[in-house]
């Protein structure tokens, strides 16, 4: 058996003593910083992303795994305590999360979720180990117009699934693919957009523009209304959910991981498309559907599972094509490339250790997740009630500082505050930063993967369409656009998103 | 006449930015032909897109009633934005310490509720903290402090 050893190899790294440490050091660190409200995941990711690079490619992407699911379980807990979302896919943890802790059912509503993320992200684990290999293999005979057309696919989906109007979304991606483009051209040597900057020609530091676009507009966005958080739950008590309530959360558990971990592959955010999918789903199949919104531990159970299955298999696409679903993954891969490792499908042949050892980790990551916050839940109430006007001068010290270690350039810092402006206004404006990072990492392989087809074609577009594999995907974005621009959907999407602010 | 100051504002981004790479390549870089594209090829069509997007969403925003979307942090942009840049002018002449004490002090009063005494405690705090964690801990290459503060610290605090 394949997967046997394969899982195998993986569990061998994954249960090393300084791989376990950094896991449960980044569940922790996660967990910790997704807790406090006003950062979510991709700016924490970012921030902490350079402490990781001291250490080797597996352990350091290991670790930044733990941070991604810590943070994520940080961000239902606040959710669920304070009605504060850390980020978008708890936004629907909190609706019936909240209400159940208004009842004092705070401990049960945690319980549930961390129960349910531990179900779901174990099997999502599986099917990431099934289906990532045979995709990996398949993808060994991309060449560059495939590559091409299956990014054009990607970015059509993330436009798909950005937040309010589609006009805006495409505009982001299209400004992250020029600003990608800054530095020194990969044919040419040309020096591009750099006004004769030796600082700039290696192109413009991601971290720098993450943390810009997610960290320092956020900053500025909670600065804007300074209001106290008001925690109802001092003492989270009875962490235990009775038989009536396992009964209750099995179905919508098993449910969600299905949704999450079919929707969690879609790029642009497939996670938080699940959650919602998964909570439609629950009201719609509830005999009580009274209930959703007042405290149904369905709404939490199956939510907060189709969330962390689909956090989880979005390493699918990232791992095996070097193409990343979301935010998140663009950093993991930025992380891989500083790192010295190539993105794509050769990862699972060349560096087998890496790529099981990664597999196997999540599943120790979730379940150090589920003993981490339980027991130690008081704690992270405590967190809660840090004021954050002592927060957000620390977040900007690390920032900085990370920022500045990674190559001790101070263009990177300059970098920042242009892409904090940037992204506040945007943000401002009603436009969704996510895709604007999805094509600033994107940027350089489309321009590449683009012109090397054109010289193999000989100049002859039809290329795109003759290669089969190619023209699936092409057909796919058409039919993808299609669908989001009928304007029954079109209705419906806008619906659905104005829901979630 | 009302307009939807939002869509308004995104369209003039997207304009000013497709106008900016745009005309940065056509008088810098070499455009090439679809066989044989040059550096300037790629972004020359993206910024045509993008400044096609801004207008249309411009257009859209000319026929949209406003909406409200809360006051500005009038100290906080400011402080914000200037921040990394002071951080980035300070670190190689002072040093880690002195420019997270100066950007920690500064960034403090991107808040309306800080004092002054908080924000000097947190300062000289996150400052020991950091230096504890980033520069000791984890070794990362910061140099605690720079070559034009170093020899008044060097007999205080050594070689750091």
């Amino acid at each position: 058996m394949d997967l046997v050893s394969n899982l195998y190899l993986g569990l061998s790294i994954a249960l090393q003593p300084h791989n376990l440490m950094f896991c449960f050091l980044g569940c922790l660190l996660g967990t910790l910083v997704g807790v406090l409200p006003g950062i979510g995941p991709t700016a924490t990711i970012a921030m902490l992303l350079p402490i990781t690079l001291g250490l080797d490619p597996a352990t350091s992407l290991i670790m930044l795994a733990g941070i991604y699911y810590g943070a994520q379980y940080g961000g239902s807990t606040t959710a669920i305590l304070i009605n504060l979302p850390g980020e978008s896919s708890s936004a629907v943890t909190a609706i019936d999360g909240y209400q159940m802790a208004k009842q004092g059912r705070a401990g049960i509503a945690l319980a549930t979720a961390a129960l349910g993320s531990f179900f779901a992200g174990t099997v999502a684990t599986v099917i990431l180990a099934l289906f990532a290999p045979p995709l990996a293999k398949a993808a060994l005979n991309f060449g560059s117009p495939e590559y091409f057309s299956l990014m054009v696919l990607g970015l059509i989906c993330a436009i798909a699934l950005a937040h309010g109007s589609i006009l805006k979304a495409t505009a982001m991606i299209v400004i992250g693919l020029l600003f990608g483009l800054v530095g020194a051209d990969l044919y040419s040597g040309a020096q591009r957009f750099t006004f004769g900057i030796p600082q700039l020609s290696d192109e413009l530091n991601f971290v720098a523009v993450a943390v810009g676009i997610f960290g320092i507009a956020e900053i500025l966005r909670n600065l804007q209304s300074e209001t106290d958080r008001d925690v109802m739950v001092k003492k989270v008590a009875n962490l235990w959910p009775s038989g009536e309530d396992f009964r209750r959360m099995a179905a919508p558990v098993v449910r969600g991981t299905a949704l999450g971990s079919i929707l969690g592959v879609l790029p642009g955010g497939g996670a938080i498309l699940a959650s919602f999918a998964s909570y439609t789903v629950e009201k719609r199949l509830s005999r009580t559907p009274e209930e959703f919104g007042r405290g149904a531990i369905e709404g939490v159970a199956g939510p907060e599972s189709a969330n962390n299955a689909g956090a989880q298999t979005s390493f699918i696409p990232m791992l095996t094509l070097g193409i990343p679903a979301n935010p998140v993954m663009a950093l993991m891969i930025g992380a891989m490339i500083i790192q010295g490792i190539v993105p794509g499908p050769n990862v699972v042949n060349q560096n087998p250790d890496l790529f099981w050892g990664i597999i196997a980790s999540m599943w120790a990551g979730n379940l150090m997740l589920v003993l981490l916050n339980l027991p130690l839940i008081g704690l992270w109430v405590r967190l809660l009630t840090i004021p954050y006007y002592l927060l957000f001068p620390a977040i900007m010290a690390f920032a900085a500082i990370g920022i500045y270690s990674i190559n001790s350039n101070p263009y990177d810092l300059y970098t920042l505050s242009l892409f904090g402006a940037l992204g506040y206004a945007l943000v401002r404006f009603g436009c969704e930063p996510a895709p604007l990072l999805l094509g600033f990492v994107l940027g350089p392989m489309l321009e590449e993967h683009l012109r090397r087809a054109m010289i193999i074609s000989k100049g002859d577009p039809s290329v795109f369409l003759t290669r089969p594999i190619s023209a699936t995907l092409l057909v796919m974005s058409l039919v993808v656009l299609a669908i989001v621009l009928m304007p029954s959907v079109r209705k419906k999407r806008e619906e659905v998103f104005v829901e979630e602010d | 006449m009302t307009f939807n100051r939002s869509d308004v504002g995104a369209g003039s981004i997207f304009v000013a930015i497709g106008l900016f790479f745009g005309l940065m390549t056509l008088y810098g870089l070499d455009i090439g032909t679809a066989r044989r594209m040059g550096p300037g090829y790629f972004p020359i069509v993206l910024s045509g897109i993008l400044i096609v997007f801004g207008i249309a969403t411009i257009l859209k925003g000319m026929s949209h009633p406003d909406v409200e979307r809360g006051p500005l942090p009038w100290r906080g942009i400011p402080v914000l934005l200037s921040v990394p840049v002071l951080f980035g002018l300070l670190i190689r002449p002072l040093g880690i310490a002195p420019v997270l004490l100066i950007t920690t002090f500064v960034t403090s009063f991107a808040s309306r509720r800080m004092s002054l005494l908080a924000a000097v405690a947190l300062s000289v705090g996150l400052t020991i903290f950091c230096i504890l964690v980033f520069s000791i801990g984890l070794g990362l290459p910061l140099r605690v402090f720079g070559s034009a503060v170093e020899p008044w610290t060097r007999p205080i605090f050594g070689v750091r």
